[in-house]
């Protein structure tokens, strides 16, 4: 008797994903497919609406990456006002962004690490359900849980203190920023009570990559060996070849390291990336236009990111790159439990980065805003933390946004995140008569591996984060495992 | 009870309709000045929660909810480790269970939650939700008087 197997997140308004894996009479794995449902009504939402409405109404996207659409939207709506892309800020009002950003960036990867990683390294993919998340972690690791905590807490404060407020924050606007740093805050942020202070935040982000590297060390089949296979990488990069996870030039390489797509500018993006539409996802499907519908897709986040790129220009992070690059002898790394490890080689390099801006005495300076000749359309590409973020918009002479197209991140992760569910599946189901835990838990170790996001906007009480159905092929409900 | 001991968190998305109800409770405490408490909102509670609620001994979340009571439920909740497969969010049970083992805290914690209907890109509650939402304002300020004795 054939079986199927759904994993599936339930959210309550628009969107929600689920992981189903079709088994035969024999319970071999014939297909997987993870299923992304994402509100797209966001694009239709912004026409109409004044210009520089957009880099505060997209937060209403998300709610766990709002300052990248934020600042997505305010770098497209630079062009638009005609001050230029990156670097045509004033700058005040491009390093207030990259503090914004990388504060971000931080928060983000080291909630990812001791929210989602570092149950499955400190339990094992096999370990009790009930101690294998964070609270477990607190219980045995206080020290590092209370490190998450407080990360995530020092990420926030800059976000607060860059964006104006946690929730619908103002700081980005077209040509600029609204606000600068103040001495006060800048020293609070260096050199606050401890830990909260920028030393102790390296010193806590070198300590997250040394304890990866000690399990890596004594786990090195199982991590090199999770969900391994082939991919083309996109990012942006700097002009240099440098990360930059604020502002660059497209880049992508193939599986064997070749670049496929050769530094383009931002602007030029929809010569080079196409998106299919397909009649039972309201997802869209990018690709890479020289390569194909079939063939051109590529992987996007911390992994694609250290593919891409050249070197990463601080020092700290950079010694770590040398030696992540030298595992695969500097070709591209498709182990998808390294992205864990790219992750906090960018959450040291953000913090190096958030030390060095803070040291900047731009950041205090009073020239926030630049503006030029006005233009009808403008594109903004940011790294988000989870991947390449595109927002495009074209606008008329009421200054009305008439077009929006975004690209988000989770949609250029589909098939990689596909191709990572089924290589688990087939090596965790196969031949087993019975799902365990443990079987259900390494597919969502894939899956969390890229984080996606669910259509997350919305968290009002009384949904239901994650079903685990089994059924067979007659559609009779064999088991369900709910988180 | 001394000042600043009750710590009232709001949180959701004040863009998606009635999913604001929760900050929008924490917008109009401050708005009316209520005194000793702490106001906190957020789109969703997250583990920094866990240290920012451990200096309080009572807090209250306030959330829509697209299937409580209406107007509104008020229920005490106790420490859980259940935790979502994503970043994006915890429960408030989740966040005092952090609390607790971090910083041996425990803290007495009410969940309010608001029955909202409509969860559209608007910053416009629902005229039902409206009418909830100021129920739940009035017995919120009660509440906290009462704490507060």
């Amino acid at each position: 008797m054939g079986r199927k197997i759904t994993i599936e997140p339930v959210t309550r308004i628009e969107g929600h994903g689920k992981v189903t894996i079709q088994l035969d009479d024999s319970n071999n794995v014939t297909q997987s497919r993870l299923h992304v449902v994402e509100f797209r009504g966001f694009e239709k939402f912004v026409q109409g609406r004044p210009y520089w409405e957009v880099p505060a109404l997209v937060q209403r996207l998300c709610g766990i990456c709002p300052v990248s659409h934020h600042l997505a939207a305010a770098k497209a709506l630079d062009v638009i006002v005609g001050a230029g892309t990156g670097h045509g800020l004033t700058p005040t009002g491009e390093k207030m962004r990259r503090l914004m950003h990388y504060g971000q960036f931080f928060q983000s990867h080291a909630l990812h690490f001791f929210h989602l990683a570092s149950p499955d390294l400190l339990f094992g993919a096999d370990g009790d359900p009930a101690i294998r998340n964070v609270i477990g972690v607190a219980l045995e690791h206080k020290d590092l849980a209370v490190q998450g905590v407080m990360m995530r807490k020092y990420g926030q404060e800059i976000i607060q203190a860059t964006a104006g407020k946690k929730v619908h924050g103002t700081g980005a606007i077209p040509g600029g920023i609204n606000k600068n740093l103040s001495a006060a805050e800048r020293d609070t942020f260096l050199k606050g009570a401890d830990p909260l202070n920028i030393d102790k935040m390296i010193a806590w982000s070198q300590g997250a990559l040394e304890f990866f590297k000690g399990y890596y060390a004594k786990n090195k089949d199982f991590i090199d060996n999770f969900a391994v296979f082939p991919s083309s990488h996109l990012s942006l990069v700097r002009k240099d070849g440098a990360l930059d996870l604020y502002h660059g030039v497209l880049r992508a390489v193939d599986s064997e390291g070749k670049k496929i797509l050769n530094d383009v500018d931002c602007q030029d993006y929809a010569k080079v990336i196409a998106e299919e539409v397909k009649s039972w996802s309201y997802m869209k499907f990018p690709y890479l236009r020289s390569i194909g519908k079939e063939k051109g897709w590529y992987t996007v986040g911390p992994l694609a990111r250290l593919n891409v790129c050249d070197f990463i220009p601080t020092p700290l992070a950079q010694k770590e790159f040398e030696a992540y690059k030298a595992l695969t002898n500097g070709k591209p790394n498709h182990m998808s439990m390294h992205m864990h490890y790219a992750r906090l080689i960018e959450l040291l390099h953000s913090a190096e980065v958030i030390k060095d801006l803070l040291k900047d005495s731009d950041l205090q300076k009073k020239d926030l805003v630049k503006k030029g000749k006005k233009q009808k359309e403008g594109v903004g590409i940011v790294e988000a933390p989870r991947g390449t973020l595109f927002h495009h918009y074209r606008v008329n002479a009421d200054d009305q946004v008439t077009m929006g197209n975004l690209i988000v991140s989770t949609t250029s992760n589909n098939e990689p995140m596909n191709r990572a569910v089924n290589f688990v599946a087939k090596s965790a189901f196969n031949g087993k008569k019975e799902v365990t835990e443990g079987m259900m838990n390494r597919v969502e170790m894939a899956i969390r591996a890229y984080d996606p996001c669910l259509s997350c906007a919305t968290h009002a009480l009384g949904q239901m984060p994650l079903e685990v159905t089994l059924v067979d092929s007659k559609g009779a409900v064999i088991d369900t495992r709910r988180k | 009870m001394k000042d600043n001991r009750i710590y009232i968190y709001g949180f959701g998305n004040p863009g998606r309709q009635d999913d604001g109800l929760g900050p929008a409770i924490i917008d109009r405490l401050e708005q009316d000045n209520i005194a000793g408490i702490i106001t906190d909102s957020n789109y969703q509670l997250n583990i920094e929660d866990a240290h920012n609620i451990s200096q309080s001994d009572v807090v209250i979340f306030v959330d829509a909810s697209i299937d409580a009571e209406e107007p509104f439920t008020f229920k005490r909740i106790e420490p859980s480790n259940e935790i979502t497969f994503t970043t994006h969010s915890m429960a408030p049970e989740s966040v005092i269970a952090l609390s607790k083992e971090i910083y041996d805290k425990d803290i007495e914690a009410y969940v309010m939650a608001i029955r909202g209907y409509e969860w559209e890109f608007n910053e416009k509650f629902s005229q039902k939700a409206a009418h909830n939402f100021n129920e739940a304002y009035i017995f919120l300020t009660g509440k906290i008087k009462e704490l507060l004795v």
